[in-house]
């Protein structure tokens, strides 16, 4: 990964360096022209898409965010952050129907309950970095399926939780173009404290973290605390999105938990630029509306395309959208100065 | 005590599996830093492989049991030519996302083609029927599998401990830049190294075929078991690898025998070790420590 350079890999051998991109801030007009652009499109994307489209393009925007809040800005691949989307998921729809609160409050349970559950993963996984930390991510996330498949009582199993409220206030919901709307504001909430947090002191130390171990302890901080706390709230937030997905789809199955979700949300990430937070925006935005549109058109086999954008990625888009795309502006920035 | 026995053998038996693929994942590991995400669906292609050959062409086990691996050696040759090499001079996750793209890519060519359902394979003939061990009886091909995978194992460990390829394998595992400065191009070693790490997931799908369910998926959760065992074991060392694989089979047919009244804990119980070996010796049970970070 470009910017997840490690300088001890498991193997205590240095990893290559690859050209690190340069971090070159936008002047601020661009970036604030960028920000009403994006608040723009937000606003108007379900009346350009499909409104349940929409609602799904805004969780796994979230998902994609935390993920990238660990392999852009810590340095670290989990694979299984799955399990984090996935138990929110359950437990936004468990106290939802049981309890009937209000959406947001369940979605709120549903990403404490995310949190929480990245503690001890995370603190078992932080020991680890690397590849080993994606297969340690990986198998904790797996071990969270078979949990929720063997308790059935609870998670229903195969069958799923059906019937998942979208209760606010009595207002209704069940059109997916309004529901869109009732959870725009927490979604934007989520990107900024994501925002937020990769800008505030606390995010410089974690890139410190990413780009050289050795010397961020060496300085004082200590990294695996660090790694953690970075963990836990990448958890919350991919939690809140897969709240949000369960009550968006009014039902939980097995699925939110399965390794290819996670995957997924890796590959969202790169597509979008690893390190660049929006990207895993737009990278969410492609492949939610590339894989509705291989759904709606009768195509089987999602794999095949999904695998296939992923190793082509990887072999010669490795920037991703944003990533390219900012390095082509700076070029262009360059050229005009000389 | 039969019934322990029994369990015993079982776990023996399910280890094997996990032996010979963490041994291959081990051995690619070792020679180029790459975690093949694809080794659960090249152990299905094993087993698809030899259904499709016996089906489709006539094909019986034994003839599979050769074809079948080399086979698939030769297309993980061809994969590391034209794929991995790319990428190995970068960051492992990047090979770790490609092999997991094209995971997802080759169990959807085998689902379009044959379907989801599982295919049955007939045991061969020579191998049906049981061994009497005096307290019980075993089903013949189980002890087939057992006993052609120790002896896989042991081969692997005669060629890397004992011959001049070996040699050369593990100097330049341990020491790359070192090994090229005493003059052998380690470069040379790579491809084939991988090939015959593939033709290993391809050769314990065959010998799966017979005895658990031929699907596209079955691959797919299998690898995630075999990377807690490579965690347990230590990746970086390769009889750490085949130790973790038999212990963690014993660990899952006991859990299976004696916890049967907790599921949740029976079915999870590899992952429950690994949070345990991660606590206790991060680096796993033979692993070298690594660098603190």
């Amino acid at each position: 990964m470009t910017s997840t350079v490690d300088t001890e890999t498991d193997a205590g051998r240095p990893a290559p360096r690859s050209g690190l991109l340069a971090v070159t801030r936008a002047p601020g007009w661009v970036r604030y022209a960028l920000l009403a652009v994006g608040l723009l499109v937000a606003f108007w994307l379900p009346n350009g898409l499909y409104p349940a489209v929409a609602v799904d393009i805004l969780c796994w925007a979230l998902f994609a965010v935390a993920v990238d809040l660990l392999l852009g800005f810590t340095g670290l691949m989990s694979f299984g952050h799955t399990a984090f989307w996935g138990a929110s998921a359950y437990v936004t729809g468990l106290t939802a129907i049981h309890l009937g609160l209000p959406f947001p409050a369940a979605v709120l349970a549903g990403a404490l309950a995310a949190a929480v559950l990245a503690v001890p993963i995370g603190y078992l996984a932080v020991k680890r970095t690397g590849i080993y930390f994606a297969m340690v991510t990986l198998a904790f996330a797996q071990m969270v399926y078979y949990v929720a498949n063997e308790w059935r009582s609870v998670t229903r199993g195969e069958n799923g939780l059906q019937g998942v409220p979208r209760e606010l206030f009595g207002l209704d919901l069940t059109d997916d173009y309004y529901f869109y709307y009732a959870i725009l504001p927490i979604v934007l909430l989520g990107l900024a404290a994501a925002w937020r947090i990769v800008h505030s002191p606390f995010g410089r130390v974690l890139v410190g973290i990413r780009d050289n171990p050795a010397r961020a302890r060496a300085l004082g901080y200590p990294v695996h605390r660090y790694k953690l706390t970075a963990f836990v709230l990448s958890g919350f937030i991919a939690g809140l999105g897969g709240g949000l997905f369960a009550v968006g789809h009014r039902f939980v199955s097995l699925d939110v938990l399965h390794w290819t979700t996670s995957g997924k949300a890796v590959i969202v990430v790169v597509l979008g630029g690893i390190g660049t937070l929006w990207g895993g925006v737009l990278g969410a935005g492609i492949l939610v509306r590339l894989e509705d549109w291989l759904s709606f058109s009768g195509f089987e086999a999602i794999g095949l395309v999904t695998g296939g954008i992923f190793v082509l990625v990887v072999l010669v888009f490795r920037r991703g959208v944003w990533g390219s795309a900012a390095a082509l502006a700076t070029r262009w920035a360059a050229s005009r100065r000389r | 005590m039969t019934g322990f026995l029994q369990n015993t053998f079982n776990g023996l038996v399910g280890g094997a599996f996990y032996a010979l693929l963490a041994l291959g994942l081990a051995v690619i590991f070792g020679m180029l830093r790459v975690v093949n995400f694809a080794h659960g669906a090249f152990y299905m292609l094993g087993a698809f492989g030899a259904y499709v050959l016996l089906t489709e062409a006539g094909v019986p086990f034994w003839a599979a049991l050769v074809i079948m691996p080399v086979g698939l050696a030769l297309v993980g040759t061809a994969l590391e030519r034209a794929f991995i090499r790319r990428l190995t001079r970068l960051d492992p996750l990047y090979n770790f996302l490609l092999t997991f793209g094209l995971t997802l890519i080759l169990q959807d060519l085998v689902k379009l083609r044959y379907g989801v359902q599982s295919s049955p394979y007939e045991t061969p003939a020579a191998l049906s029927g049981s061994v009497d061990f005096g307290l019980f009886d075993f089903p013949t091909y189980r002890v087939f599998i057992l006993g052609f995978a120790v002896a896989v194992c042991v081969g692997v460990w005669w060629v890397l401990t004992r011959t001049r390829i070996g040699m050369v394998v593990r100097a330049s595992t341990e020491r790359p830049e070192l090994t090229r400065a005493f003059g052998i191009d380690v470069g040379r070693w790579v491809t084939p190294v991988f090939g015959f790490g593939i033709g290993l997931a391809g050769l314990a799908g065959v010998l799966a075929a017979p005895m658990r369910a031929v699907n596209p998926l079955m691959g797919a959760d299998l690898i995630i078991v075999v990377f807690a065992v490579v965690v347990i074991g230590g990746l970086g060392s390769i009889f750490g690898s085949v130790a973790a694989g038999f212990g963690i089979g014993l660990v899952q047919a006991w859990g299976e025998a004696y916890l049967s009244d907790f599921p949740i804990v029976s079915q999870t119980i590899v992952f429950i070790v690994m949070a345990v070996v991660l606590l206790w010796r991060p680096a796993g049970l033979f692993g070298r420590e690594e660098a603190p970070a």
